[in-house]
This record gives structure tokens, sequence and C-alpha cells, in this order.
């Protein structure tokens, strides 16, 4: 029992991770068909930037309030690149979906290159509260702090997400465009200002998420983002594009099949994974909670 | 006829149809008379077609000019139709000459590291051509192209350490698995489209990678890879000095690979895949099946990578999990939109120019004149990817088609020389409009 509590706390975690991932790429994809393969780097450059708050900036610190000031300026630098990035590269190329996504991968091979040139390949110790390297017991099992940390942020993303779509105006508009963007246009509405808010808050949520992969695996490397991003992409077409709830009901399959899978037969969890994208797309190619034969399919 | 115009211009009222109407019937013999003019039949596609009755007026010299152009034109299309051949067997006879090309190479031609490094690039720009099969020419965005040349390159480093059979049954049965898998991979993937399939293709790939580098069984060797027994390859394969035959080997690869798909461009499944690329709907209510389609070009695009791996591996001397990850992939997409997707060598080249730089900035980076810039600049200039990225980014901005739309931007040069073949101009045009579209 204290086994199964375990695997199923941790693999909650998992899912937290993914979720944090997934819900930026299946928003900004919902909204503008834009694959965002530069993703990855948002989740490094979060990582880095509170890795060097931490060890550089005053008053940030890895314990107690000087941590929450460093994840702070690492999400707060996530979304400002996202920013960045929306306004100068994709912007331009509105409506070249493939020209977008081109740019992305070119943008997602530099910016790795660059983090690498300036930091170097190798994996540095992440700094992190001592707090999130003990352990919780629940229901008798040892449940590590980290991982209910992950749970616990990527529910209240959710939350926040769900409340800001459903009760101010901008979620309005945003979930309107995700729906018809040709109509919420016609009727006057500039949908590409929201679309810059969506991509700042997936590039807060995807820094988040690589602090936290951080504060997980204890270190921080350049190809970390990418590697996560492929589970993202995973969960996004297994929870059907551009919905928030369906992603995170895919996360949280992927990361609990995942977690006990992996614990009977070690390194079988990820082609277990995949193997749930086969059958979820042979089943219903538009994913859980996409719409058949909608727009995006 | 001639009093006409007289008697409307004394009314004044029609003036307006007059200057419309004459300079079109002025103009129109002009066009046949002026030497320049021809440049507009060139384009045309039969090279006959710059005969053109010379006018009236026209004289001697025009009908040398004409005569001189009919003469050039001819010995182009001959040219540009062996181009081809004439370039491969330039290539083939590398190994004997030992000159030196100061910038490019540091070794004369024919040593083994120049030959070795030439080989690699050949090798990129095979795989390269054999992904724009699916990205230019059928207009998938495909993520997972690595799989299938790690799965041959894997496989038969594999069968050889495994089994105790000769080379060419490890390679044959290698290339025949991975197309299997290809086919069956692709059967589920494309029930997706566009997006969604290249997530998809990424997710499949990521499997490959994962399967790589965990070591399953002792089989693929891990992160350190699995090198291959010197022992059992022919000897013909081993040793620096028989570098020259990996080279061919090579030189044989870009160039099956580029018969094939050029096969399939001048056949009738080649303008259907085209016409999948542009509209599918349309293909489907013609009464073929886009499915059908897009499968046969992801399982001979699988297949082809398939062979690519075998020689890569034999190349190298080894299979390592870099082989399986998503950055190869995503290169091979630089690549084919570097050299400008759909078009008939661009591909190719674009490979060749991306493995090459690959290899030669990781020289350039740790050169001393580097060394010297301050930290800032010396950084990034020493991380290869880091300058092609970049490059890349400009390139999707500025030059939508590539090298080979590169090319076609030298308008004069182009006129001088008339093409023979439709698809050499429109095949650029095309490219870079399949490089906009959504799939």
């Amino acid at each position: 029992m204290s086994t199964f509590i375990l695997l199923l706390l941790t693999g909650l975690g998992l899912a937290g991770l993914y979720y944090l991932v997934a819900s930026g790429l299946s928003l900004v994809f919902g909204l503008a068909d834009v694959l965002n393969f530069a993703h990855g780097l948002f989740l490094s450059v979060g990582a880095y930037a509170t890795w060097w708050a931490a060890t550089s900036l005053p008053g940030a610190g890895s314990e107690g309030f000087g941590f929450v000031l460093a994840v702070a300026f690492g999400v707060v630098a996530g979304a400002v690149i996202a920013s960045i990035v929306e306004l100068v590269l994709i912007r331009p190329l509105y409506r070249r979906t493939i020209a977008q996504v081109l740019v992305t991968v070119g943008l997602s091979l530099a910016g790795v290159a660059l983090l690498q040139a300036i930091w170097g390949a190798d994996p540095r110790p992440f700094p992190r509260p001592a707090w999130a390297s003990k352990v919780t017991m629940i229901g008798g099992a040892a449940v590590p702090n980290s991982s209910l940390l992950l749970a616990a942020s990527a529910a209240v993303v959710l939350a926040g997400l769900l409340a800001f779509l459903r009760f101010t105006r901008v979620g309005l508009v945003i979930r309107a465009g995700v729906e018809d963007r040709a109509m919420v246009t016609a009727l006057g509405i500039d949908v590409r200002k929201a679309f810059t808010l969506v991509f700042a808050i997936g590039g807060a949520a995807a820094a988040l998420a690589g602090i936290l992969a951080g504060v997980q695996f204890s270190v921080v490397s350049p190809g970390q983002g990418t590697s996560l991003l492929i589970f993202g992409f995973i969960v996004v077409v297994i929870g059907g594009m551009g919905s928030v709830t369906g992603t995170a009901w895919a996360a949280a399959a992927v990361g609990l099949l995942q977690q006990f899978v992996n614990y009977y037969a070690p390194g079988l969890g990820d082609i277990c994974v995949v193997a749930l994208l086969a059958v979820v797309l042979l089943v219903r190619p538009q994913g859980l909670a996409g719409v058949a034969g909608g727009a995006h399919a | 006829m001639s009093t006409e115009p007289v008697a409307r211009d004394l009314t004044g009222t029609t003036e307006r149809p007059n200057p419309a109407a004459s300079p079109s019937a002025s103009v129109q013999p002009g066009v046949i008379e002026h030497s320049g003019a021809t440049v507009q039949p060139s384009v045309v596609e039969h090279p006959g077609a710059t005969e053109r009755p010379s006018g009236p007026a026209g004289g001697g010299r025009t009908r040398i000019w004409s005569t001189v152009r009919r003469f050039l034109s001819r010995i182009w299309s001959t040219v540009r139709r062996f181009l081809p051949v004439g370039v491969l067997v330039l290539l083939a006879a590398v190994p004997y000459t030992n000159l030196r090309i100061p910038v490019l190479f540091d070794r004369p031609l024919n040593a083994p590291g120049t030959l070795h490094l030439i080989a690699i690039c050949l090798v990129f720009g095979g795989l390269a051509l054999s992904y724009d099969l699916m990205f230019g020419r059928t207009g998938m965005l495909s993520f997972g192209h690595a799989l299938y040349f790690a799965a041959g390159g894997y496989g038969t480093a594999i069968l050889l350490a495994q089994t105790s059979w000769p080379l060419w049954t490890v390679a044959l049965v290698a290339v025949v698995g991975a197309t299997v898998l290809a086919a069956l991979l692709g059967s589920v993937a494309l029930r997706t489209k566009g997006i969604a399939f290249a997530m998809v293709t990424l997710a499949f790939a990521q499997i490959g990678a994962i399967a790589a580098s965990r070591n399953p069984g002792r089989l693929t060797g891990g992160e350190e890879g699995l090198s291959l027994d010197g022992r059992r390859l022919p000897e013909a394969l081993v040793g620096v000095v028989n570098t020259v035959n990996l080279y061919w080997l090579a030189l044989a690869f870009v160039a099956l690979v580029a018969f094939v798909v050029h096969r399939i461009d001048d056949a009738p499944a080649g303008r259907v895949l085209a016409a999948v690329r542009d509209d599918d709907r349309r293909v489907d209510v013609l009464g073929l099946s886009p499915y059908r389609y897009r499968l046969l070009a992801f399982v001979i695009a699988g297949a082809l990578a398939s062979i690519g791996g075998v020689v890569y591996v034999l190349l190298i001397g080894g299979a390592n999990p870099g082989l399986t990850s998503s950055d190869l992939t995503l290169s091979l997409l630089v690549m084919v939109v570097l050299g400008g997707p759909g078009t008939r060598w661009g591909p190719v080249a674009g490979g060749v120019v991306f493995a090459y730089l690959d290899h030669r900035l990781t020289a350039v980076g740790t050169s001393e004149a580097v060394e010297r810039l301050p930290s800032v600049l010396s950084g990034p200039l020493s991380e290869p990817l880091f300058i092609l990225g970049t490059v890349f980014i400009l390139a999707v901005y500025f030059f939508p088609g590539g090298l080979a739309g590169l090319a076609h931007r030298l308008g004069p040069l182009q006129r001088l020389l008339p093409s023979r073949v439709p698809g050499g101009v429109s095949g650029g045009t095309s490219g870079g409009a399949s490089g906009r579209m959504p799939s």
C-alpha cells in the first residue's frame, strides 16, 4: 500500500512537471497553430536564470525568501524571453505556420548552443532549499518533497489558468480565439495581443517547469529543456490541442503510467507512454478533449 | 485601315482606344526582332521555341545571333542533361588527384582525412534529399527521420556483433527491418496531419533515442555506442588506406538517393505527391488516397535513410546515440530549408554544406584567431550550432528558397543559360511556396 501511495504521489509530481511544460504549448498551439520548439529553451532559460539569481543576485539565495525571489526572477525571465521571441520572431511570420515552426527550431538549436557556450555543456548543481531534498511521510510512504512541490505548483497553475480563462475578458478572447480565430478577428478584436500574452504565460509556466525540474533532479543542463519538451508534445497530442483540461488529464495519465510501469519494469515506462500515444491516435486521432473534425485536426 | 485612326482622331472622342491598341500592334513584331527578347521564349519548355521566324526587318545579324543562341541552347541542354553524371564522374575521380584546395581543406584532396570528411558530407547530402522526399515534395513535416537512419546504423552494428552473417546480409536485413519499421510507424503516425504528425513522429523517434542510450540487453552499448569489429568487415573497408572505398560507397549512396528521388519526381506518382502537398482534399476528390501516397513517400524516405545509416556506421566505424537524437532530425530540416525544399539538387547541397560547416566551424571555434577574441564573442562562435541556427533563422526570413532559390535570384546569369527542363525553374518556385504553405 505504501508503495502504491509513493508511486501515485511521485507519478502526480511527474504529471505536474509535464503539465507545466504542456500547458503553454497547448494554448499557443490552440490559439495560433504554432508548434513552439523554442519552448524547451524557455525551460532552460528559467532554470539558468534562477540558478544565476540564487548565486549572484543580492537578496536571493537557495533558502526561504531568497529562493522565492530567485524563482520569481526565473519565471519573469522566461515570460520576458517568450514575449520577445513572439514579438520579434514569430509575429512577422503571421499565418505562415511552417516558417514559424522553422524559426522556433532554429531558435532552439541556437539558444541551447548559446547556453552551452556561456555555461558549458556539463550539468551544474542546482541551488535548492534543504527541505526540497527531504521526504514527508504520507500513509506510510516516504514521499520526496520535490514531487509534492511539483504536483502542488501544477495544481495552482491549472486552477489559475482556468480561472483566468473563465472569469476575465482577455480569457474570454483567448477561449474564443482557440475556437475560431477568424470570427474573433472579424468582430474587431486584436487576437495578436492575446497571442503575445499567451506566449508570455506559456513562457512563465515553462520557466517554472524548468526551475522545478532543476529542484527535482538537483542539476541544470542546457539540453534538459529539450528532452522534457518531447514529453510535453506527447501530452499535448494525447490531451487534444488547445484544451487546458484535456492537457491536465493527459499529463496525469502520462505521468502515472510512466511512474508505475517504470517501477515494475525499469525503462519500459517511456515506451508505454508512446504506445499510449499510438493507441489514442488510432482510436481518437483528435485527442482526448479534441473536437472531431475540428479546425486543428 | 490607315484612314480609320485619322478619322477617329478628328472626332477626338475615341482617342483612348487608339493608344491602347496601337502599342500592342506595333510591339508585337518588335518582340520577335529584338535579340534581347528571346529571353522570354527561353523559359518555354522546348529549346526549339527559341527558333522564331525572324521579322522582315531582322536582317543578317539577328539571324546569326539566333543561330548562335540555338546552338548554345542545344549545347547547354545537352550539358544540363549530363551534368549530374559529369559531376558524379568528377567526384568519383577525386581520390586520384592530389590537388590542394587551400581554404576548404587542410590537406590534399586524396588524403584519407579529406576523403573521410567529404564522404560524411555526401552521406548527409543524400540523407537530406531523402528527407526532402517527405518535406519539400510531399509537404510532410516529420521530426522522426533520424530514427530510420539510426535503425539502419544500429541494425548493422548490432547484427555484426551478434551474428556471424557476412556484412552484405547484415546490411540487407538492417535495411529491410528499418523499412518495415517505417511502414508500421508511418501507418500509425499518418493518421494525423500537419503539426500533430510532426509531434507524433518526434515521439516515436524519442523511443529510439531512449532505447539506444538505455542499452537494453546490452545490445546497443548505451551512451558509448557500439563500435564495429574490424574482423567482421571485408578487408576492403578496414583501415585508413581503404578510406577511399568508403568514400566511393558514400558517393554511391548519394547517387542512389538522387536516382530514386528524381525518378519519383518525374513519374506520375511524383505529380501526385506534389498534389498531396498542395491540396490533399482535391487529390481525395479525384479518387486517389492521400494517405497511401503519404505512406509511400514516408516508407521510401525511411528505406533510403536506413541505407544512409548503414553507410554512415561503416564510415565512422560504429553506432552511437547521436544517430537517434532529435537534434539530428532538426538538423536535417535545417539542411533542407537552407538548400531549398522541393528542388532537384538543393537538399543535397544543403546537406553537404551543413555537414561541412558543422565540422569546420568546430575547428574554427577552437582556432587561435577566435580564442583571442573577447569571451563574449569567442564562446558563441565556438558552438557550430549557434552559428548554423542563426543562419537558419535568417534564411527563413530572407531566403525562403534556400541555396537553390539564391541561384534563381542571379537573374542575368540565369537568362544567359536557357533552361531545358521546366522543373528547373518551376521547382525552385514551388519549393519556396511549399516552405510557406501549411501542410
